[in-house]
This record gives structure tokens, sequence and C-alpha cells, in this order.
């Protein structure tokens, strides 16, 4: 587990869903979702698929309109906003800037066809960074942190491995120091051993930049090592959330001792 | 430091049909600054559930229990998830059973890790944990592998150097000698004794009766608290 690096206890909100819900006409994806992220902590959450966990994020990033509740995020300057009352503009520069989405499919959130260096430094050109070679070397200082050799900055994310792609998302994501990342199965897709590599990873740069993240995972393993708390999801409700080992070690509920127990032993 | 009042803890295990598998029930003991008190009871007493629910792994159905955190008393059974953490950060640490490492991550940062998290210099971080796996008796050559790769002992020793690094005023120990040779148990004797002397207030659980002689200043009977069933 990652701790935050301050005590933080006085630390106002970064994030607060309030009563968040989604239908799709009949059918309910999302319902009475509500939590607080603080800043530096990392919240997973964990459920089968069609649990509503996607849905959720989607909802947290403003991808999507909820049917019921609201989100609202702190931004820069202190104020608690609700994303829905933010202008188009505004709530792009956002996701440029302040946020990170990382999705379980690089090739969604990556530029397959230009090169590595561009997929990065990319998003430095939409906060106005305009100096080719600062952008360069910051690029290349990224692919070093994910750990890429830089004599691939030139090459196209589509002649990567699968493990590469997803750390070069991650470098693409961090760049602007972001102070919240959403996750979508980060590791999802990937070896076991390249899974390992990512993971550690994720946990340092979590840690050295003090990031908020929601990441959202059916890996037990994955909460484990990287969430500070966990939220259950089932049918589109949370049905039990607690810290991390709470949740993992003492189960309390039906569903997720059974999750919890169904870890195959290796 | 440490108060814990009427604690209990019950299990229902919906998938065995609900059962309810009551743990134990009026636990109380406290625990002084520079204290080492050890829980005695035979397997499945409730021991390690005790020392999960003084550490909040465990959520107490019912009781207190009071940690001295930042000056002030804190009731951990009643506390909110950010609060635990702030209290795990920097008051409580904890020597589990057995290592729980991310693969692939060498020994060395594994031990060092504590320390870097809560701000110390990654060299700094390594000089101590180094330190600590030599007098653990941990070869050099070994510091840069995963622990996975080490044998059950090698394994327990890293993790008894990643618990005792940190200077937090409470620690609880889970058979921290359990599959540990004599010279090392003498150097483990060794650690618990240097944190009494600098105020350290000490939970444990160990079943070799030898070392539980040397350490213990107080022995607490978890048959005591055992539930009705």
């Amino acid at each position: 587990m990652v701790e935050p690096r301050s005590d933080g206890l006085e630390d106002p909100p970064l994030l607060v869903a309030e009563g968040l819900g989604k239908d799709y006409g009949r059918l309910t994806a999302c319902k009475d979702v509500s939590f607080v992220l603080y800043p530096g902590e990392v919240l997973a959450v964990v459920g089968e698929s069609g649990s509503g966990k996607s849905t959720l994020l989607q909802l947290l990033s403003a991808q999507l309109t909820p049917s019921a509740g609201r989100v609202s995020y702190r931004m820069r300057d202190g104020m608690l906003r609700d994303l829905a009352a933010l202008g188009e503009a505004e709530r792009r520069f956002l996701f440029r800037t302040d946020w990170g989405y990382v999705h379980q499919d690089p090739a969604q959130g990556l530029r397959m066809a230009v090169s590595a260096g561009a997929n990065v430094g990319e998003r430095l050109m939409a906060v106005g960074w305009n100096h080719y070679g600062r952008i360069r070397d910051t690029a290349s200082s990224w692919l070093q942190r994910v750990e890429i050799d830089t004599a691939r900055i030139d090459d196209a994310p589509r002649t990567y491995s699968g493990g590469m792609r997803q750390r070069l998302q991650i470098a693409r994501n961090l760049v602007t120091e972001p102070r919240l990342v959403l996750m979508d199965e980060p590791t999802g897709g990937l070896d076991v051993s390249v899974q390992a590599r990512l993971l550690d990873l994720m946990r340092n740069l979590v840690n050295e930049l003090g990031l908020a993240a929601v990441v959202v995972t059916h890996d037990l393993a994955v909460a484990r090592l990287l969430s500070h708390r966990v939220m259950v999801m089932k049918d589109g409700r949370v049905i039990e959330t607690g810290l991390t080992d709470q949740v993992l070690d003492d189960p309390r509920e039906p569903y997720t001792q059974l999750l919890v127990s169904s870890i195959l032993p290796v | 430091m440490i108060d814990v009042c009427g604690a209990e803890k019950t299990f229902m295990m919906h998938l065995q049909g609900g059962i309810e598998l009551p743990v134990v029930r009026g636990v109380s003991f406290r625990v002084e600054p520079g204290e080492c008190v050890v829980l005695s009871g035979p397997s499945g007493a409730g021991k390690s559930s005790i020392l999960k629910m003084v550490f909040g792994s465990y959520r107490c159905d019912g009781g207190r229990i009071g940690i001295r955190h930042h000056g002030g008393m804190v009731d951990l059974a009643a506390a909110e998830p950010r609060q635990v953490l702030s209290v795990r950060r920097s008051t409580i640490g904890y020597v589990s059973q057995f290592l729980r490492a991310v693969p692939r991550v060498p020994s060395i940062d594994v031990v060092a890790e504590p320390l870097t998290a809560s701000g110390m210099a990654r060299a700094d971080a390594r000089d101590r944990a180094g330190a600590l796996l030599r007098r653990l008796n941990i070869p050099e050559r070994l510091w840069s592998l995963p622990p996975s790769t080490f044998s059950g002992g090698e394994q327990q020793r890293v993790n008894i150097a990643r618990g005792f690094i940190c200077d937090l005023p409470i620690l609880l120990l889970d058979e921290p000698t359990a599959s540990l040779d004599a010279a090392n148990r003498a150097v483990v004797v060794e650690l618990i004794g240097q944190k009494k002397r600098q105020g350290v207030a000490m939970v444990a659980i160990v079943h070799d009766d030898e070392i539980r002689r040397v350490i213990a200043d107080r022995i607490v009977d978890v048959t005591a608290f055992a539930s009705a069933a």
C-alpha cells in the first residue's frame, strides 16, 4: 500500500460524489453512489463486469451526464465546483491539465500513429508549452520515468508492446502533473510479469507525486497493492466500503466474502 | 499508549450458510510506553485477531480501541478510514506473520519503503535499510533481489526489518521469530529490547516460551476473552 505523504487530515476534499446515479431507460447502471476523495488518496472500485464501476468512472470524469446526483471538484483556485455547471471549454481544459484518464486499452488513450514523444508532448502543448526543445526534453525524461528506452522516442506506439503502450499512456497522462487520475482496469489485458512492473511503477509515481486516484479494477490484488480505500460495487450500488485491508481481510457483505474467497491461490 | 476496552469481534460467514463465529469478547488491556505485552493462549484463541483489531484491519463489533496519537486519544474502532491511515503513518507499526510485497521490488527498497513514504530521501532510507538487513544477517548480495526469491526465514527477516525501521511509538508483532534460527532470534530479541528503551509500546504474539520469558513485561491471557459460542 502506498501512503499519502502528509498527514492531510486538514486538507479539504478534492472530489465529492453525491447520490450519483445513471439509468439507461429501465436499466440502472449506477445508483446512489456517494464518496469523498482527498488529495493523495487512492480509491479502488472493485466488482465484477456489469457492476457499474466503469459507468461510475465515466460519471466522475463528466464523460456521461448523471441521471441523478452530482460530482464536485476542487479547482486549483480552491473552489469546489459542480462539474455539470462547468462550461464545455472549462471541462475540457480540466481534462487536459488537472486530470488524467488511463484507459484499459492504451489505443484509446494514445494516438497510435504519431511518435511516443509527440504523444507525451501533445499534452504539454495543450497547456501552452511551445518551446520544442523543452517539450522534447520533458517527454524524454518522462519516457525514462516509465522505463521506456528513449531511443524509441520517435517510434509510434503501434510498434510498442502492450506493456510499453500502457506505460506510455501513463506518461502522457502524468506529464502535466495532474492532481487526479482516473484509471479503468489499468493492468487488464497485460501479462502478469508486465502487470507487476506496471503496478510497481504506478505505486511509486502516485506516492512521489501525491496523486489522488480512482482505480477501477476487478483484480483484488491490484486494489490491495495500490489503494488506501476500497469500494465494492454490485448491481450498480456500493455494497461495502472501507480501508483496503479491512475490506479484503475482514469482508462483511456476502458478495464481498464471495469475491475475496474466490481468489485463486498461487 | 494503548487502551483497549471491551472490544469484541464476531465473524459472520455468509458463504457457510451465515454461521456466526464469535472470536473474542470483552477484550480489555492497556500498554504503557516502553512496555511489551505478550498475548498468550492456544492457537485459534483469537490472538492474531486482537492484534488486527488494534491495528484497525479488523473492524470491531463493539468496545473501544484507544490509541494515543499526536498527543490525543483516538478510538480506532470508531475512526474514519483517513484517521486510521494517519494513525498507521505516524503511530502504529505492524509486523505481520507473512511478508506481502510487490513482486520485483528489491528487498532493500521493500525495507526502506516505510521511510520513503514518510518523506525521507531514498539514499538515506536505503542506508538505514541496509544497516538493518546487515544486522539481521541478510548478505548484501541479496539486497537487490526481490524477497519472493528468498527462503522463509529470509523473507521473515526482511519483513522484520521493514517493521522495525520506523520510529513509531507503537509496534505490533505477530510471531516475529517463528521461522528464525537461534542467532537471528537473538537479534530480534535485541531489537525489541532497543525499542523498549526508546519507549515504544509493544504487543506481541510469540509461541517460543524462551523468547516470551525474555521480552514480556506482562502476559495477557487471551482465553479470558473467549466468546461463549
